[in-house]
Formats: structure tokens, sequence, C-alpha cells
């Protein structure tokens, strides 16, 4: 399976990404620069976290109109699984492709820490390594974090089973203490805690590695043949 | 040339954390009846005298510079500008 890290000016989890799938999943992943980027080869799009343009006007929102990103969207709309965390995360809202805004931190303070999130689904794509209502140990770094979205739009996350993980203690004031949701297709996954960053208990934690097992699993579920 | 001035600001509604820390500040600082205190993104630009201004803002808000889901924005034109 090929992976995509996209890289934009000021992306800075691009190596932790790239870290995370090819020494900890073991997989083929390329770091792709965002200008002139043809991303048709590729079986899962990555975005990273970081502060791409220096989050000028607001996190994620001038790349969010960058070219690289109708490329995502048409990845996207075609079934290709598309992970975006931290600021990948905020790219993703700002183009639509996932619902709701981010804001800063209910007490304005840039927040690095482990969380504890509750797995909500283990049916997804990116989940299916999971347990519904495991608790897993994820770090988080952001400082507009706050999951913002209004009550029709809540309703129909919940309705449409969108919300996959939760925070325990939500720890920036995110509405229903929203730590990551997928599309209605459920293909398309924003999270701000990192997985990346937890794939070797040498760092702190492994919880992160089953999410990249469990796309990879559907990956070959889908793809590859077994007799 | 016209010169635009767009004012940004979190909805009504939508908690804006950094609006409460400077009212609060102010509130502590001499200032004690200071209310609905909000802090918004300020953007000037010049646009070519025939522009329609109107459907040019809207249209730049919606694509890029406000993010409609927690802010509004207005706007003020200054015709008559040289460039």
């Amino acid at each position: 399976m090929k992976f995509a890290v996209i890289v934009f000016p000021g992306s800075n989890c691009d190596r932790d990404m790239y870290h995370a799938v090819r020494d900890g999943l073991g997989e083929e992943v390329d770091l792709v620069w965002y200008e002139n980027a043809n991303l048709a080869d590729y079986d899962a799009i990555l975005l990273p976290g970081g502060f791409s343009y220096g989050d000028y006007l607001r996190s994620g929102a001038i790349a969010s109109v960058s070219n690289v990103l109708n490329q995502i969207k048409m990845k996207a709309e075609a079934g290709t699984p598309v992970l975006g965390v931290c600021n990948g995360f905020q790219i993703l809202l700002e183009t639509g492709l996932l619902p709701g805004a981010m804001l800063r931190n209910e007490k304005l303070k840039f927040m690095c820490h482990y969380e504890t999130l509750v797995v909500e689904r283990d049916d997804t794509m990116f989940t299916s390594g999971y347990e519904k209502g495991q608790q897993i140990q994820i770090p988080i770094a952001h400082g507009e974090g706050n999951y913002y979205c209004d009550d029709v739009t809540l309703e129909e996350l919940k309705r449409n089973n969108q919300i996959v993980f939760t925070y325990k203690n939500n720890p920036n004031g995110s509405r229903a203490d929203i730590a990551g949701i997928v599309n209605k297709a459920g293909n398309v996954l924003g999270m701000m805690p990192h997985p990346e960053r937890a794939v070797e208990d040498l760092l702190g934690s492994s919880d992160g590695l089953a999410m990249f097992q469990s796309v990879l699993q559907h990956w070959r579920e889908m793809y590859v043949t077994t007799s | 040339m016209k010169k635009v001035k767009i004012f940004i600001t979190l909805k009504e509604g939508v908690l804006d954390p950094q609006g409460k820390a400077v009212q609060e500040a102010l509130q502590a600082n001499g200032f004690p009846d200071v209310a609905d205190t909000r802090v918004g993104k300020y953007i000037e630009m010049t646009l070519p005298n025939e522009a329609d201004v109107a459907l040019e803002v809207q249209r730049m808000c919606d694509k890029l510079l406000a993010n409609p889901v927690m802010e509004e924005y207005s706007y003020t034109v200054e015709e008559g500008i040289r460039s």
C-alpha cells in the first residue's frame, strides 16, 4: 500500500507521519510537496500537523484553497482514505470535506500532552483495530483545537454516526467532547490528537499504530485477493 | 481605485475567548463598564474603479477571507482613491 504525506510550507509533523507509516506500519510512503503534486498513484492521503502558511488568516485556510486540495477532494470522492491530523484536520474543515470549524482553545493556551480518547466507532476503515468504548492514550499539541459547529450540524453528526473519537476529559472546549470526526462516506477522518506520535512504546504510547493498521487492513480487504 | 476595508468577527453566540480576556483586562484596568468585547480581523485592499465591490467582496469572503461556520463580515468602500 502506498501512502502520500502532503507537505505544505509550515507543515511540521510530516516526518512523524512518514516515520509512522514507514517504520511503524512498514508500508511505502512518500513526502509529497504540495506544488505540482500528482496523487494518482497513492492509496491513502495523509495531511500532517503543523502550521501551514504560518496559520495566517485562519489555521488551514490558505492551504485549503491550494491546487493540491482539488486533487484530494477528487480522491476523497472516489473513496480513497484521507486522514487529516491537527492542522490536517483544520485544512479538511476549511475545505468543507468535513463539517464545522476550529476555534482557539477555550483557555487560549497551547496544549501539548497526552489525552485519553474514547473510541466511539470501531466500524470505520480507520478504527477497525480498536474496540468501541476502548480508551487510548494519544498526544495532543494545538492552540486551536476547540471544535465548533452549530446545533443542526451536531445533530447531523450524531445521527450519521460521524463522531469517531471523543476526549474523556475535554481539554479545549470542543463541542460534545469531539476529538475526531469522519465524513458521511466514512473515508475522510479528521482528528486533533496525533496518532502518528504514538506508534512506539519507547516514546510513551503505541495506541496510534492500530489506526494505520486499520487503514492497511481495509485496503487489503478491498484490493488484495487471497487464495 | 476603490479602497475596501473588510471587518471579520466571530458570529454572535460563538465564544470569543480572546475578546473575553481583553474585556476582563480592560475591566481590571479602570474600564468597568466595557461589555460585549469581540476581537476580529481587519483586511484592507484596493480594487479597480470598475469592480463590482459588493460581488467581489462577497466572493472573496465566501471563498477564503471568512469562515461562515464561525465568522461574519462587513465592509466599507472609499471611492476615488488615487493609485
